[in-house]
């Protein structure tokens, strides 16, 4: 089927309070619209400053199937710019990261600044007249940045990224406490593992509180690990809805329960001495203990970024039924020791080969199989409907098992798709 | 590349030898047989990223120290690894098995392998470049070391569940 031959279907008929239909993850012609009323008009995350550290460092990225080059220019400014010679539509660049003040379309030789600009083609005598203004790199319109994360629109207009991020903004935050100088760095590069699954697959399973102790059984069996008491249904933590289509599992309640320094990580302040004692100069004894409790955020920012406790994760959608999943260890700037395990156990986790995400990679694949049978055609989406309530900040809550999280993407996305 | 000698033609063997052993273990999911190849300090190492990671920097696909091996093991023999229930049927080719300058009293091998693995998803093709540093202990050979560059690390994978 040709993406525009098939005419999108009436969302209305296919996303209720407490199900969708089968067709929402396996429809070609909703991927291609979800490109264009969700990847290519909210922000979706894109990179790290941290990726392009020094002057004319650049990083390959994408936002949706468009592929970004993120550059820094010799003051140091970020452009997101789109990897097509203005001429006859050429890749100008091709390797993954690199040092440039300049990239040079290999067809006919027009080289372009890392600002953007056109510096210059062969054989000027032949352009007598052109316009070398309008003939820069695209550029992804709207670019903003919030503590280090940079994220792009192509919408021209519309809500602020601290709009967009909303309740979610919190968790960068959150995040960032987490080192002694506030900063995180994503600086150890990404393992690229791809799943034969649509991406709200993954979207909707980075909140999912139920399905760790079965999905992960395995490994939590034989490490030993108390993750899964964290998603058991005496579990105090909390799913969130965070509107905007974001959410997350707060654990914190079951951290400050353990008050424990450290418990978060399956540590403990007598392990770190050197970044226990770094946090205290740096926020004071008391703060610095509460932010050592509480740990990092387990939350996904819709559409593609989840900041996964010690990792994050980038989606990519490939296509209706292939997802790549960007994934790298979390580094809190000056504390090398906290990096070196973060690390490790990332390592360890996720990826093509990881304890945990080969199964659930396994499970979005198996998912996206079952999906296309005929009956019963719904995903029920109800768990923890009659006890979910709103907090104190007017986000609805649900148990930690709870598919509160699924139920709001839904609603947004479904307003997102019916949007003019 | 100067001729081998009769010592050096003995070791190629036991070495050939050694690694057909390892490949098929793998093949055939004999966790514990495949296991009981590494020295107490073995790392499994799988790099991502093209040939210049660093694994005490970068990630890797896998960088198992020689209790992470045994975890992964266990994690296997539950019977509740999704990614690998069912099992993947595998059969791989070993080719290429070269000496390397020995490293000590260690020895270092290097061979290519294409390994054929079917699973629930489809039939998938790795291929790798593989190196070993092995030890004799007891008088037998033991892996210190294997790394698993893959042809095609740098881009993005499939669940690679099973033992490469």
């Amino acid at each position: 089927m040709s993406a525009g031959a098939a005419a999108i279907p009436d969302l209305g008929e296919l996303i209720r309070p407490e199900h969708v239909h089968g067709s929402v993850y396996s429809s070609e012609a909703l991927f291609e619209a979800e490109l264009e009323k969700i990847w290519y008009r909210t922000w979706v995350y894109v990179g790290h400053v941290s990726e392009v550290p020094n002057a004319n460092d650049y990083v390959l990225k994408s936002i949706g199937r468009q592929p970004v080059i993120m550059t820094r220019d010799r003051d140091g400014g970020i452009h997101l710019l789109l990897n097509r010679c203005t001429h006859r539509g050429n890749q100008v660049c091709v390797f993954d990261k690199g040092n440039t003040r300049t990239f040079t379309c290999p067809y006919h030789g027009w080289t372009f600044s890392n600002t953007g600009q056109l510096r210059g083609y062969p054989f000027p005598s032949g352009y007598e007249g052109a316009d070398r203004e309008n003939l820069g790199l695209g550029r992804v319109p709207r670019m903003a940045q919030y503590k280090g994360f940079v994220f792009g629109s192509f919408a021209e207009e519309g809500p602020s990224l601290e709009e967009h991020l909303g309740g979610a903004l919190e968790a960068i935050d959150r995040l960032v406490r987490n080192s002694p100088e506030g900063e995180v760095e994503i600086t150890a590069g990404f393992l690229k593992h791809k799943a034969k699954a649509n991406w709200k697959f993954l979207v909707e399973n980075e909140t999912d509180g139920y399905h760790p102790q079965f999905v992960h059984a395995s490994i939590f069996s034989v490490a030993e690990s108390g993750i899964g008491d964290l998603y058991s249904s005496d579990s105090t933590a909390v799913t969130r809805y965070l509107g905007g289509g974001h959410s997350e599992c707060d654990l914190r309640p079951e951290f400050r329960r353990l008050d424990k320094p450290l418990g978060w990580f399956g540590t403990s302040a007598e392990r770190m001495p050197d970044y226990v004692e770094a946090m205290n100069a740096a926020y004071g004894a008391d703060k610095a203990r509460e932010i050592m409790i509480d740990g990092t955020p387990h939350t996904m920012i819709f559409p593609n970024l989840f900041i996964a406790e010690i990792q994050i994760f980038v989606l990519e959608p490939v296509a209706v039924n292939e997802t790549i999943q960007h994934v790298t260890a979390i580094q809190f700037k000056g504390a090398p020791e906290m990096n070196r395990r973060l690390r490790q156990q990332t390592m360890g986790s996720v990826g093509p080969a990881g304890f945990l995400l080969a199964d659930d990679s396994e499970m979005y694949e198996r998912n996206q199989r079952g999906i296309q049978v005929r009956d019963p055609e719904w995903v029920f989406l109800g768990r923890g409907k009659h006890r979910e309530r709103l907090d104190e900040d007017g986000f609805m809550v649900g148990d930690a098992t709870d598919e509160v999280p699924s139920r709001g993407m839904w609603a947004h996305y479904r307003a997102m798709m019916e949007a003019e | 590349m100067m001729a081998l000698d009769q010592q050096q033609s003995a070791l190629l063997q036991e070495v050939t030898q050694f690694i057909y052993r390892e490949a098929r273990l793998q093949d055939e999911h004999a966790y514990d047989d495949w296991e009981a190849l590494w020295t107490d300090d073995g790392v499994y190492w799988i790099p991502a990223n093209g040939d210049a990671c660093d694994p005490e920097r970068d990630m890797s696909i896998v960088y198992d120290n020689r209790s992470r091996i045994a975890l992964r093991i266990r994690q296997l023999h539950t019977g509740k690894r999704h990614a690998q229930a069912p099992r993947s049927r595998l059969r791989r080719v070993v080719s290429n098995i070269e000496l390397l300058e020995p490293a000590g009293d260690e020895i270092r091998v290097t061979c290519n392998a294409m390994v054929f693995e079917s699973n629930l998803r489809d039939d998938t093709v790795w291929a790798s470049r593989n190196e070993y540093q092995l030890r004799r202990v007891d008088g037998a050979l033991r892996m210190v070391r294997k790394t698993v560059n893959l042809v095609n690390n740098d881009k993005a994978l499939f669940s690679m569940s099973f033992l490469i």
